[in-house]
């Protein structure tokens, strides 16, 4: 049995809140410039110019990426072995979120009474917290903010079986194609397939902390990715919906078995101030 | 092409869907929560908390300011949550909105109806397009947080022409021109 202090996990908490709204992780960094280099689009160029500017000033003045600092998601792979001492884990947690906000000059983007007053919590509280329990003996940490205008870019569909790959594949792309400039191009699309409907958008939601453009471990899966990627850069949305050949960075596919009768699906679109940062206690 | 604001129907004549401008002077700032207060107040004959007449409406909730810096990151919101209420507001004198994404068929037939233009700024440029502004305050509903009501001076700030008075549109024209190539041949 291993013991962590809750102390532990909300400065850690703290400090991975900061350092996702600052920092770009040099993968999606590497995937900006990657595309820069592809881009044809004069437009487009400059928008990518703008971008990984904007990545090197915000890092260098301390300055979140984006104004839009996120609804906070919180991912746990929590070791079967480890005692949490000191507290409630997830209040541990949501004081780590409100003193990152706090302290790192984050905006407080969330709001409670969803559907009349919306009122501000005023502290980016409550977290959405994840948890998977695994074998081991360690905490690890994934901060993911997760901006409005992309998260708005999100789809459900429950396919019947016979739709099969071709089906889901066309829905990915007119799904891209439908949300335009909206959800801030060139974004990565994180799908989800299989499972049950809370399952398959999960699967959608974690497809988007892989490093960008790694493919999945299946070669099935991978394939489908790459498929869904020429065909989403052939849309011409293009960086910020301007015109141009990169409207996608990167395209990561999540599965899990599902029922017989089923095949769910869904996407969750990320712009690209794809943030998230990670942390093992 | 650089630009001063209040925009005159002299200037929003000369942009095209497409022209990259930098724009100088006084600018509002409101997004959804303060869009829905002025409209109710217009409703109910109350005066704006601005003179809309000729000004620019920039869709953003900016980070907190760090100390001695005017402004937090401070770049554009999706501005369809915005389409309910902006025949509303150009009726009133409005003349430019400044956000990202794409508009209804209402908000593109009122930019040609009342002479007005909207603008995209970089979705997610928040720390670059800062920088190019001098000065914020809050002018209304402050309880509103991020989303009150702000004045900016700004100076150089980027934006690109998406809607003009003539019907332009530049995601389609973009679109239509690069749908179909190739990535990387």
């Amino acid at each position: 049995m291993r013991e962590i202090n809750c102390q532990e996990i909300t400065d850690t908490v703290a400090r991975l809140c900061i350092e996702a709204n600052y920092y770009l992780g040099e993968d999606v960094l590497d995937a900006l410039r990657s595309a820069r280099e592809k881009e044809v689009s004069p437009v487009g160029q400059a928008v990518l110019d703008q971008i990984i500017q904007n990545a090197e000033i915000a890092a260098y003045r301390e300055l979140p990426l984006c104004q839009d600092t996120g609804l906070t998601v919180v991912f746990l792979e929590l070791g079967q072995e480890v005692h949490i001492l000191g507290g409630d884990l997830y209040a541990a947690i949501n004081e780590g979120v409100r003193r990152g906000y706090r302290e790192g000059y984050l905006r407080k983007s969330v709001v409670d009474k969803p559907f009349s007053a919306r009122v501000n919590t005023k502290d980016n509280t409550p977290a959405v917290i994840h948890t998977d329990i695994v074998p081991g003996d360690k905490l690890k940490i994934t901060v993911a903010p997760k901006g409005g205008g992309s998260e708005n870019m999100s789809y459900l569909k429950m396919f019947s079986p016979a739709a099969g790959k071709q089906g889901i594949v066309d829905w990915v792309v007119e799904c891209v194609d439908k949300s335009e400039a909206n959800p801030c191009p060139p974004i990565i699309v994180g799908v989800g397939i299989g499972g049950t409907i809370d399952q398959t958008t999960l699967l959608a939601k974690k497809a988007l902390l892989r490093p960008a453009g790694q493919p999945n471990p299946d070669p099935e899966v991978a394939e489908m990715e790459v498929e869904i990627l020429e065909r989403v850069n052939r849309l011409g949305i293009g960086p910020q919906g301007l015109g141009g050949r990169i409207t996608a960075l990167a395209v990561h596919v999540e599965t899990f078995p599902c029922h017989i009768a089923s095949m769910p699906a869904a996407v969750n679109i990320q712009c690209h101030s794809a943030r998230h940062k990670e942390a093992v206690l | 092409m650089k630009i001063t604001t209040p925009l005159t129907d002299e200037v929003i004549e000369q942009l095209h869907a497409g022209d990259a401008v930098e724009i100088t002077g006084t600018i509002y700032v409101g997004r959804d929560a303060a869009h829905k207060r002025m409209v109710v107040a217009l409703d109910a004959g109350e005066e704006l908390p601005f003179d809309p007449q000729g000004q620019i409406i920039y869709y953003m909730g900016p980070s907190p300011a760090r100390p001695g810096r005017p402004i937090g990151s401070a770049g554009p919101t999706t501005s369809y949550r915005m389409d309910p209420y902006t025949p509303r507001m150009l009726g009133v004198g409005l003349k430019g909105m400044i956000g990202k994404g794409n508009r209804s068929p209402e908000v593109r037939e009122a930019l040609k109806k009342h002479k007005a233009v909207y603008f995209a700024a970089t979705g997610g440029a928040a720390a670059l397009i800062a920088a190019s502004i001098k000065e914020a305050e809050v002018i209304a509903y402050e309880d509103l947080g991020a989303e009150a009501l702000r004045k900016l001076r700004v100076e150089d700030f980027p934006a690109i022409v998406v809607n003009d008075m003539y019907g332009g549109d530049v995601y389609e024209q973009g679109k239509g021109k690069y749908a179909s190539m190739q990535v990387g041949k």
